[in-house]
């Protein structure tokens, strides 16, 4: 029974875990239409900043849940300025140049802070289920990954910002001819994704540790979630990472890490092949 | 467009230069040069499947590698298992474009747009690579062929010249093999664009709705295209593996198919030749940066990707070629004010 | 596979020389004894690769403080191949035919060093390779100075089982070192009376341990075995200690720390206790570890690189190779291996140091240490440990034209 208990947490936490990954993209790829190649380089950016300023004396906390998404946030409205700003339309330039983002960014963090840095040890200790013991940081994971889907609705549904982001990404040309301006929502949105996928990072550091060369392990995952999910955001975002999430932890209880993630991968192209457009293209069509 | 391949200036110069180069090469180079451009040469044939199916299909593919690694998983396993090179090095083409035909048949009459399309050829390297990493336990062998996970399969068998197993191409030889292979592919690719099936794809290419109303199978076609690009690329893996005499999962890696986009795209989609020179720029670029030792090699070699879009968009060839154009032009201009509207493109 | 003229190929190489090579190398070639350096000095492996050329760069130093060799000076030629297997070849190649370098040490992972090794023995280049690994290499060409299996997996179970208990929980990184490290594992615990409960792979790029962490609290072991690789894996450890059972269940590991770095990385909380076997700490109490580190220290003051076993060793490499050219008087190969292979035994930092001649690897001292607070407390020295699983498949005195890596079998 007590592992029941467990393997559903388990499963919990690894959905919560995919709608962290790949809310920040989900969010720049749903309204921009840019694939941001440089996603899990975002990622590991907001962990660096996490633990070089714990280390530095910043409680954890702090750094985490505002330093890496501020930071993170600047970075991408830098990366959107200099660089996505030019690609608009041409999806596959800005795969390239965020391609070379990545590299710059793994080289660039390699050079600044090097690659061996002390990490931070998971927060809050673990937690007795049964005979069975689980770190509260799972907790902490499944519920920021609720607080954040909840925010991103509350936004988009409720404030005149949201109404502005909807109707630039249903329509861009309409929006501009009512004033809006396009350009600083599309740096607005960027910027913002690029502090929720910072968050995750923050997040993900004091359980994996960080080094400049962990995006790579991200960007699959999080590419075939918001694929997988759809246009729109949340419920797109939502129900692949439930789907997913399951069918793989699922799968890594019962035999082992790999078949989980070949699970995954394969869900993700039977799902495809049935809905071409995503799940939310047929499914949940008119969610955000 | 309209010309025909017979007065097409661009493809007799790149034939002669291809020509030229494994006549002679060998002769002026010595051994390392000659495995090196060995290397590009390989590579190009690589960049060559992908620039045909993505600039005369119109079919994005991220997953090239899938069909790189399968040849080379399939010749390094059919090459240790049968003794010689010849069978194998066929099967790494059939193998692959065989499963290009069937992956082709799922997304192209599933009627994926562009971008999922992209996703799952994506998602099925990621597949072949999670499972053929996994395949490290001595239970994975297909013959007397270990798989070997993570770490390869080594020893692969040399190529052969057919019907003699015991006769190894030294380095010189197998570079003119390989250039004439090349050669082929190149000349291949040229008459099948040239062709009517060709003019079909590009129509397909620019426009899928006009083409299929006017009666074209279009999911046929593109099917088609996409088997004989992952053929191409799986006969590359092959080269590669036999090249390098070994072969790992690396084949199969996100870096490998996002390298054959960016050699397309660096190079300038629509065109063959431009794969071709953004290969050889880049690998020698890369492989210069580790002989020398500043800042980070990550760090330089991701700023000139972005330097590379941002800011020659079209690509390096077609940037070129517009370039000698204007020069052309501006020395022209006093002579002859029409000649703009009549300037000559070769689809190099 | 080649017919390779030398005389032909120097004169084509250089003459066509100016088109691919940097001038510097080509004015060195004549007056200095050049040294190949291949370790990742970017990308993912780079860790470990830069602590190896640091040191690598510090022996040759040293090697020409003490008046070079043969009345030359030694030069490195150091390339960085990126983490990136073709690369590796391609240096490997043109160390070999165009830098025409005297001896290469270098590569790390297993696969890397698969795919330089058969270059070197084909161009006949003495190659060193100074990593820990699964054992098994079999070529006269190749000297293997770190620790194989046999060596280090048959002292820590023991240990650990007397510690702790005879029911053991296998956690091995899903490739072939993982494997075959699995595989003795195994063996060692069955020959001490224990079990193996269960054997897990891990691909290099998982992150998240939950689901095994649950798995392992299940089957309730008295220890857990990690054979876990890679910065990804380090996750474990972190994680482990976060559900709060490193207070309970003990953890040894044949893979923690061996590149140096891991165990920085980890907090004092999360590593203190974790128990490992190498055949170099740098809390080895010996004059010739005590200057070994100092002139580390001094030669960086500001970037000390992190010493483990695997630097510790490319220093050996270095080492052995400068005294065999000095007893031979010249760089033959022949006569280089001829010395290397009288069985010498050389004073290294990690101790006493010689060359088993029928396996080309090294015969070591071996220690066992236990993680305190950043630093590696040695508990038992183990004197000169043959290495046992390579003797049981290679003997280079009956094969000496072997050229295989053997995948020892233990079924």
């Amino acid at each position: 029974m007590d592992y029941v208990l467990i393997i559903v947490i388990e499963m919990l936490r690894a959905i919560s875990w995919l709608v962290l990954l790949a809310s920040g993209l989900a969010i720049i790829f749903g309204m921009m239409r840019v694939i941001n190649f440089a996603h899990g380089e975002f990622l590991m950016l907001g962990g660096y900043i996490t633990i070089m300023s714990h280390n530095a004396g910043v409680n954890l906390w702090i750094a985490m849940l505002v330093l890496a998404p501020l930071c993170v946030g600047i970075f991408g409205i830098l990366v959107e300025r200099f660089i996505i700003r030019f690609l608009y339309g041409r999806i596959l330039d800005s795969l390239l140049a965020t391609w070379g983002l990545s590299l710059l960014m793994v080289g660039g963090v390699t050079l600044v802070f090097g690659n061996t840095v002390q990490g931070v040890s998971t927060p809050l200790g673990g937690v007795s289920i049964g005979a069975y013991q689980v770190p509260f940081y799972n907790f902490v994971l499944i519920g920021f990954a609720a607080v954040l889907m909840l925010a991103i609705w509350s936004v988009l549904k409720f404030t005149k910002a949201g109404l502005i982001a909807r109707a630039t990404m249903q329509n861009p040309d309409m929006a501009e001819t009512l004033g809006i301006r396009t350009s600083w929502v599309y740096m607005a949105t960027f910027g913002i994704g690029s502090a929720v996928t910072g968050l995750a990072g923050g997040l993900l550091a004091p359980l994996t540790g960080v080094v400049p060369s962990m995006g790579v392990n991200f960007v699959g995952q999080s590419f075939i979630t918001v694929i997988t999910g759809g246009a729109s955001m949340i419920a797109g975002t939502l129900s692949a990472s439930t789907l997913l999430g399951t069918i793989s932890q699922g799968m890594t209880f019962l035999t082992g890490p790999v078949y989980g993630d070949a699970a995954l991968l394969l869900t993700a192209l039977v799902l495809l092949r049935v809905l071409p457009q995503g799940i939310t293209g047929r499914i949940f069509k008119k969610s955000l | 467009m309209e010309k025909t391949l017979a007065k097409d200036i661009g493809f007799w110069v790149m034939l002669g230069i291809g020509l030229a180069v494994m006549f002679i090469g060998p002769m002026v180079w010595g051994l390392f040069e000659i495995m090196q451009i060995t290397q590009y040469v390989v590579l190009s044939v690589y960049a060559l499947s992908l620039a045909y199916i993505w600039g005369f299909g119109g079919i994005l593919s991220f997953g090239q590698a899938a069909f790189f690694g399968l040849g080379a998983y399939t010749f390094a396993v059919a090459s240790i298992n049968i003794g010689e090179t010849t069978v194998p090095f066929a099967l790494s083409f059939l193998l692959p474009a065989a499963f290009g035909a069937a992956l082709g048949y799922f997304m192209f009459y599933g009627r994926l747009s562009d971008v999922y399309l992209g996703v799952v050829t994506m998602v099925v390297t990621l597949i072949f690579w999670k499972l053929i990493n996994h395949t490290a336990g001595p239970e994975y062998s297909i013959g007397a062929a270990r798989l070997g996970g993570f770490n390869g399969i080594p020893s692969i068998p040399i190529l052969n010249v057919p019907g003699d197993a015991k006769a190894w191409l030294d380095p010189a030889q197998m570079f003119q093999a390989f250039m004439g292979i090349l050669i082929i592919v190149y000349l291949c690719l040229r008459l099948i664009i040239a062709s009517d099936f060709g003019r079909v794809s590009v129509g397909i290419r620019e426009n899928e709705t006009r083409a299929s109303l006017l009666g074209y199978d279009i999911r046929r076609h593109k099917v088609i295209i996409f088997a004989i690009g992952s053929g191409i690329a799986g006969m590359s893996g092959a080269m590669w593996a036999t090249y390098q005499t070994f072969i790992d999962p690396n084949a199969f890696s996100m870096e490998m198919s996002a390298k054959a986009l960016v050699w397309v795209m660096a190079g300038g989609v629509g065109t063959l030749a431009g794969p071709i020179l953004a290969v050889i720029l880049l690998q020698w670029l890369s492989l210069k940066l580790g002989t020398m030792h500043i800042l980070n090699n990550y760090f330089i070699l991701g700023a000139i990707l972005m330097g590379l879009v941002l800011l020659l968009p079209r690509g390096l060839l077609p940037s070129l070629r517009l370039l000698a154009e204007r020069l052309w032009h501006l020395g022209r201009q006093k002579m002859d004010a029409s000649a703009a509207s009549r300037k000559a493109t070769s689809d190099v | 596979m080649t017919k390779l003229n030398r005389r032909g190929f120097l004169l084509a190489s250089g003459a066509t020389a100016a088109t691919l090579s940097a001038p510097s190398i080509l004015r060195a070639a004549a007056d200095t004894i050049k040294v190949g350096g291949l370790h990742d000095l970017s990308g993912p492996l780079d860790a470990s690769g830069i602590p190896m050329n640091q040191v690598l760069k510090l022996a040759i130093d040293e090697v020409n403080a003490t008046g070079g060799l043969l009345g030359k000076e030694v030069e490195a030629v150091i390339y960085d191949p990126q983490s990136n297997m073709s690369l590796y070849s391609q240096y490997a190649t043109q160390m070999a035919l165009k830098d025409r370098v005297a001896v290469v040490q270098g590569g790390i992972t297993s696969a890397s060093r698969e795919t330089i090794r058969p270059i070197f023995h084909r161009y006949q280049t003495l190659y060193f390779y100074n990593t820990l690994y699964e054992g098994g290499v079999c070529d006269r060409n190749e000297i293997t100075l770190g620790t194989t299996p046999a060596q280090t997996v048959e002292q820590l179970i023991p240990h650990a089982m007397n510690l702790w208990g005879k029911k053991v929980y296998t956690i091995a990184a899903d490739y072939n070192y993982g494997h075959i490290t699995a595989a003795w594992v195994k063996r060692y615990v069955e020959a001490n009376g224990g079990e193996v409960l269960e054997t897990e792979f891990f691909p290099l790029d998982v992150t998240q341990f939950g689901s095994t962490i649950s798995k392992i609290q299940a089957a309730k072991p008295d220890l857990v075995l990690s054979a876990l690789v890679g910065t990804a894996h380090l996750g474990f450890y972190r994680q482990w200690a976060a559900s709060g059972m490193k207070a309970e269940i003990p953890i040894a590991s044949t893979t923690f720390a061996a590149g140096g770095t891991d165990a920085v990385i980890l907090t004092p909380e999360e590593g203190n206790g974790i128990l490992t076997s190498y055949g170099y700490y740098t809390s080895i109490d010996n004059p010739t570890n005590a200057a070994f580190k100092a002139k580390v220290k001094e030669a960086y003051p500001d970037d000390t690189p992190i010493l483990s076993e695997l630097s510790e060793v490319t220093w050996e490499g270095i080492m052995v190779w400068a005294d065999a050219v000095r007893t031979a008087g010249s760089l033959d190969r022949e006569a280089l291996l001829e010395v290397m292979e009288s069985g010498k035994s050389y004073d290294m930092p990690a101790g006493k140091v010689s060359i088993d001649p029928k396996t080309h690897h090294a015969i070591r001292d071996v220690y066992l240490a236990e993680l305190q607070d950043q630093e590696f407390i040695i508990k038992e020295t183990f004197p000169q440990v043959q290495p046992k699983d390579t003797q049981m498949v290679c003997n280079l005195e009956e094969t000496p034209d072997a050229n295989v890596h053997h995948e020892i079998s233990l079924n």
